[in-house]
């Protein structure tokens, strides 16, 4: 697997590109194959700064694929994407520098199961962002507070409930002071009382201006809170609109189909 | 349902109107009587098997304590004491025990042996009882400090160093030289290959030549006289050449095996084929070959009058042959952790060696510690196999005791097994209990 050290990051920065402040995503002519399967098809998506952008579309579609594109989970084979001013290439330091500014929120929460909530908080400030232990426990105990769980921080993720799991794994993520979150399908594994727990906690996020990207069925929280609905089949974007125009009138057949299945 | 069980239930409608407080939970066992009833009787079954195995402990039991204490001679100077005995000899095992400890290590000597023991305790406890502070400082004693004070005290140190291939004279000269021959090209040729690997170069050949540097403190430490005598390693023995080979087989195996783990799941191919032939080669050949091997086929391939200390060669070949069943087992844990703790570890910008020592390792090695402590037990006891190139371990100690005509008697030889057995017992069993406890102390409830 690839390495890299943190003496070798400090000494070459990765070039930021000048296309504008504005925009902290750009995929252009972005595209995937597993193997013989083509999986995402002529992306192109441009996320401004502060947007928050909800990506919904059936099975398979490839909405886990993209997203997780954008922070190199997964390798994309043609196109370009650039994340935060810097383009993602093979280049380990600038994954590794997107990675430190893109948090990302899983459906599984991943939890590091052997450290303690707040030890889940800590590792990656104390670690990746060099930050003293005492700091970046002041840190995660305020973003704990902020998803309301701070009398866990001792606790260990198997002792938690599914939503405050999540919660906790929100709280992790915030810990990097991310510029971009993406979401995941962050509630399709919760009961539906653990639902709104974490969905009050992402609407809190989208009013501070948090950049998001969210792959979601909750259709009450794109209304709410997201600048644009992406609809997604067979690796491609079919549609996309404001919320309530988008559910309101879809205008392509397959995004009908899919918003009655769903609302039913 | 049918419709009046409806209709009853809505007409016991029922509204709590006090709260329960927490209760203790129940006591799980009712006396002695109680738990044998749950036990040993709960079914038929059950109590044929709890009868069958009170009959076999009356099988073993008496005839062992009849043998060790009932029959058993207490007293005596020589072989005529045990002459007629149909039990253990002790005085036997009294008048050989420190040679079992110490072999044939020189009597005014023994001190050194006593005082590597001591050091190793001393190190040891800190690290093994969870709630002792000084974890980092222990770790550094016992990595750094013990080996070279443990090497020093046990053949006395003041090594000399010939050199080994270049045509000048022998001497210290000539060794520093080679010595640094051989860690330029081994860096140099890591670093070509990281490069070209796309790995960290730079850094991966900054920590070989670290590893070489400490390599060279240690050489040159051990070449110092502290005015001790040399004690040549054939003169070890006993329970001393048993401990020696079995912990640095384990201090070695365990990291060499996670090394070795990570590497056969590695995405470089050089790296990954390396670990995969170096596993398959030491897990292919049996342990008494490869012991073979080192004693007598190694010279065939050394220089002319250059001689390698036995000792140090079954060391190697036995640390190198626990590795890699160690690559194994961690590589299995290292299997079963799942792809989303990678992924939650890359996603918040943790680096390759940071994702693994901080999330999977700790992991995967908590999972996998039954099999390590197996792999630990095994290779303990398989340090009995240096006998057969001339090592006297504690088994080999004591079977050649027996060659000693003041103690031929019937029973010696059972004595002497009995006694080997209950010394290796008490290690392995002491590392199984051990590990047990560590299984439940790392276990924080996240087995879903
Ligand atoms: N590692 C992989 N190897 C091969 N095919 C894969 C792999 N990962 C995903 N796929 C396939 O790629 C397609 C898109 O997967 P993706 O996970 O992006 O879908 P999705 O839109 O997120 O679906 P869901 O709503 O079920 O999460 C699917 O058909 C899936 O079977
Ligand atoms: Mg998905």
């Amino acid at each position: 697997m690839s390495e890299s050290t943190g003496a070798a990051a400090a000494v070459s920065e990765p070039p930021r590109l000048k296309i504008s402040d504005e925009i902290a995503i750009e995929m252009v002519g972005v595209n995937k194959w597993y193997g013989d399967f083509h999986v995402l098809k002529d992306i192109d998506l441009t996320v401004k700064r502060g947007e928050r952008i909800v990506i919904c579309g059936p099975s398979g579609s490839g909405k886990s694929t993209m997203i997780r594109c954008i922070n190199r989970l997964e390798e994309h084979q043609r196109g370009n994407i650039v994340v935060d001013g810097i383009e993602l290439t093979d280049d380990l330091k600038r994954i590794d520098e997107i990675r430190r500014e893109v948090g990302m929120v899983f459906q599984h929460f991943n939890l590091f199961p052997h450290l303690t909530i707040l030890e889940n908080c800590t590792l990656a400030p104390i670690w990746v962002r060099k930050m003293p232990k005492k700091e970046a426990e002041d840190i995660a105990m305020h973003y704990l507070e902020r998803v309301k769980i701070p009398e866990q921080a001792l606790k260990y993720p198997g002792q938690l409930s599914g939503g405050q799991q999540q919660r906790v794994a929100i709280a992790r993520s915030l810990c990097m002071n991310p510029r971009i979150m993406l979401f995941d399908e962050p509630t399709s594994a919760l009961d539906p009382e653990m639902i709104k727990e974490v969905l009050d906690v992402m609407v809190g996020l989208a009013e501070e201006g948090m950049t998001m990207l969210c792959v979601t069925h909750e259709m009450g929280f794109a209304r709410q809170v997201a600048n644009r609905v992406i609809f997604m089949d067979y690796g491609q974007i079919i549609e996309q609109n404001e919320p309530e125009l988008f559910f309101d009138n879809p205008q392509h057949d397959r995004t009908k189909l899919f918003l009655s299945q769903i609302l039913h | 349902m049918t419709m009046t069980h409806a209709d009853e239930s809505t007409s016991e409608a029922y509204v709590r109107d006090r709260m329960v407080e927490d209760a203790a939970p129940p006591s799980s066992s009712v006396g002695a009587i109680g738990w044998m009833r749950a036990n040993l009787f709960s079914s038929i079954p059950n109590t044929i098997l709890t009868l069958l195995g009170i009959y076999i402990v009356y099988l073993v039991v008496p005839p062992l304590i009849e043998f060790t204490l009932v029959n058993a001679v207490w007293e005596g100077e020589d072989r005529t004491a045990c002459a007629q005995a149909h039990g253990a000899c002790w005085p036997y095992v009294e008048a050989y025990f420190w040679t079992f400890i110490y072999g044939r290590y020189p009597d005014p000597e023994r001190w050194r042996v006593n005082l590597t023991f001591f050091l190793f305790a001393i190190g040891l406890v800190p690290l093994l009882v969870p709630q002792m502070p000084f974890k980092r400082e222990g770790l550094i004693y016992m990595l750094a400090f013990f080996p070279v004070a443990a090497l020093i005290l046990l053949t006395g140190g003041d090594f000399t160093y010939a050199g080994f291939f270049l045509p000048m004279p022998e001497g210290e000269l000539r060794f520093w030289i080679e010595f640094l021959l051989v860690a330029a090209a081994v860096t140099g040729g890591i670093y070509l290959l990281t490069r070209e690997a796309g790995g960290n170069a730079k850094g991966t050949a900054l920590s070989i030549l670290a590893g070489f540097g400490v390599l060279a403190a240690l050489f040159f430490v051990a070449s110092i006289d502290f005015g001790l005598v040399e004690v040549e390693t054939p003169l070890w023995g006993g329970l001393l050449v048993t401990l020696v080979i079995a912990v640095t087989g384990i201090a070695a195996s365990l990291p060499i095996g996670i090394a070795l783990a990570l590497g056969r799941r590695s995405n470089l191919p050089i790296v990954r084929l390396i670990s995969v032939i170096f596993i398959e080669f030491w897990r292919g050949v049996p342990l008494i070959t490869v012991l073979f091997m080192s004693s007598v086929m190694l010279p065939l391939f050394l220089p002319e009058g250059i001689t390698f200390d036995k000792l140090l060669r079954a060391l190697i070949g036995v640390a190198l042959f626990a590795s890699a069943y160690m690559a194994e087992v961690v590589r299995g844990g290292l299997q079963a952790i799942g792809k989303g703790q990678y992924e939650g570890a890359m996603a918040l910008g943790l680096r390759y060696w940071q994702m693994m020592s901080k999330i999977i390792l700790p992991q995967a090695l908590t999972l996998v510690i039954p099999g390590i402590v197996n792999t630990f037990i095994g290779l303990f006891k398989d340090t009995t196999l240096v006998l057969i190139i001339g090592l006297f371990d504690l088994l080999g100690i004591i079977q050649s005791s027996y060659t000693d005509p003041n103690w031929a008697s019937p029973t010696q030889s059972h004595t002497g097994y009995l006694v080997a057995a209950l010394i290796f017992w008490v290690f392995c069993f002491s590392m199984s209990r051990y590990s047990i406890y560590m299984e439940r102390r790392l276990d924080t409830g996240h087995k879903r």
